[in-house]
């Protein structure tokens, strides 16, 4: 989920993270702001252009990302069939998808810390109200982290269950493993921020210096 | 703000942010996903104000693009969507569940989780929700929009007692809410 990253060398791969996500803004503004069949099919051929060829993506990559968008695709399809009519579903469907297609180029093509950089640099106005952009990149980074960890943690705990002979099902079998999962991640969000601590993230002046170590 | 509040806030973000990777449950023929558990967890385990910023890092996490919406979707194209509006209600709703979480946290049992659960996660998240629909799919009336929503309802119902079941249970496990007056119990 995380390693969307695809590491080749392009032009796509080598523009600014800020650049990136501006233009994905501007074509999720024009898509909304002109719901027409040619912008439609321009945008999503423009994504396909850029993501495929300019970026050396391999398509299988794209549709993996896709994938899961349409069977929300085709229940939207059908309801503005029922309601209006399929013309201005096809046009919704084609910003829906040239939007999810360009989102997992940029994905794809920008390394996460990248990302996170970009998320800092944004929150930096925020600095009068006494937000710390570094911090912000932080949490996001350990966010990121911890999917994978916690997704690891719950199934771990689903496998013991089981072989203790658990069966619970229902309500009850969501409590049995969340109550645990819960404790079990909160203690070691406990280590961890211990472990920043101890390294100087509550008070940067305190952080060792790059090199230092 | 301390790290251990930030590693919290990260914590709940990522929390919603698996279960959205869960496959949906069936309830009748709505598919539910099961994030906004995630958003009554939040308020219920971290309160008011580091709840309502674990939803907001989760959408900013949705926002830098990785795909962690239930179906795999992200990226900036679902905060013009027609659902936008349930996105937006996330930490509002976080919010509303930690505050009535922290002013019954003394005599907090099940009741007062379903409160707490119905009213931050399903009343408030349905009252920013729903009005937005109409705002970005052409054709759409607010009372349908309205009528359309009830199909979540049972799951919603079902994720609020969940969400209170392991509140209550977690709340005597590992605390970290603060009582007031009291050294916290969670170290």
């Amino acid at each position: 989920m995380i390693g969307l990253y695809h590491p080749v060398s392009s032009p796509v791969h080598r523009a600014r993270a800020g650049l990136k996500l501006a233009a994905l803004a501007a074509l999720s503004v024009l898509l909304f702001a002109v719901p027409t069949w040619p912008v439609g099919i321009g945008a999503l051929a423009g994504v396909l252009v850029t993501g495929l060829g300019a970026a050396r993506l391999p398509a299988r990559l794209l549709w993996r990302q896709v994938r899961p968008v349409l069977p929300v695709l085709v229940l939207l399809l059908a309801y503005y069939a029922l309601v209006s009519d399929v013309a201005t579903g096809g046009v919704v469907l084609l910003r829906l998808l040239s939007l999810v297609t360009a989102a997992a180029v940029v994905t794809a093509t920008t390394r996460v810390g990248e990302l996170v950089a970009v998320v800092e640099w944004l929150c930096a106005p925020l600095r009068v109200l006494g937000v710390r952009p570094e911090r912000v990149g932080l949490v996001i980074a350990m966010t990121l982290r911890f999917v994978p960890v916690i997704a690891e943690r719950a199934a771990r705990i689903r496998e013991a269950q089981a072989a203790r002979g658990g069966s619970a099902r229902g309500i009850r079998a969501w409590a049995t493993t969340t109550v645990p999962l819960l404790v079990q991640v909160l203690q070691l969000a406990h280590t961890l921020s211990e472990a920043l601590d101890a390294r100087g993230a509550d008070d940067p002046a305190r952080r060792p210096r790059a090199g230092a170590r | 703000m301390t790290t251990k509040d930030l590693a919290h806030v990260a914590l709940f973000a990522a929390i919603t942010a698996v279960l959205g990777l869960l496959p949906g449950i069936t309830v009748g023929p709505v598919p539910i996903t099961a994030q906004t558990l995630g958003v009554m967890l939040a308020g219920s385990v971290l309160g008011a104000r580091r709840g309502a910023l674990a939803m907001l890092v989760f959408l900013a996490v949705v926002a830098v693009g990785a795909p962690v919406l239930a179906s795999g979707s992200g990226g900036l194209g679902v905060f013009v969507g027609p659902t936008a509006g349930y996105l937006y209600s996330w930490p509002v709703g976080a919010f509303v569940v930690g505050l009535i979480t922290q002013a019954t946290w003394t005599r907090y049992n099940l009741a007062w989780a379903l409160v707490a659960n119905v009213v931050g996660g399903i009343l408030v998240v349905y009252a920013i929700g729903i009005p937005f629909v109409p705002v970005y799919a052409e054709g759409v009336s607010l009372t349908a929009s309205f009528t359309g929503s009830f199909a979540f309802l049972p799951g919603d119902a079902l994720k609020a007692v969940i969400a209170s079941v392991v509140a209550v249970q977690v709340r005597r496990a590992y605390p970290v809410i603060e009582t007031p007056g009291r050294v916290s119990s969670a170290r």
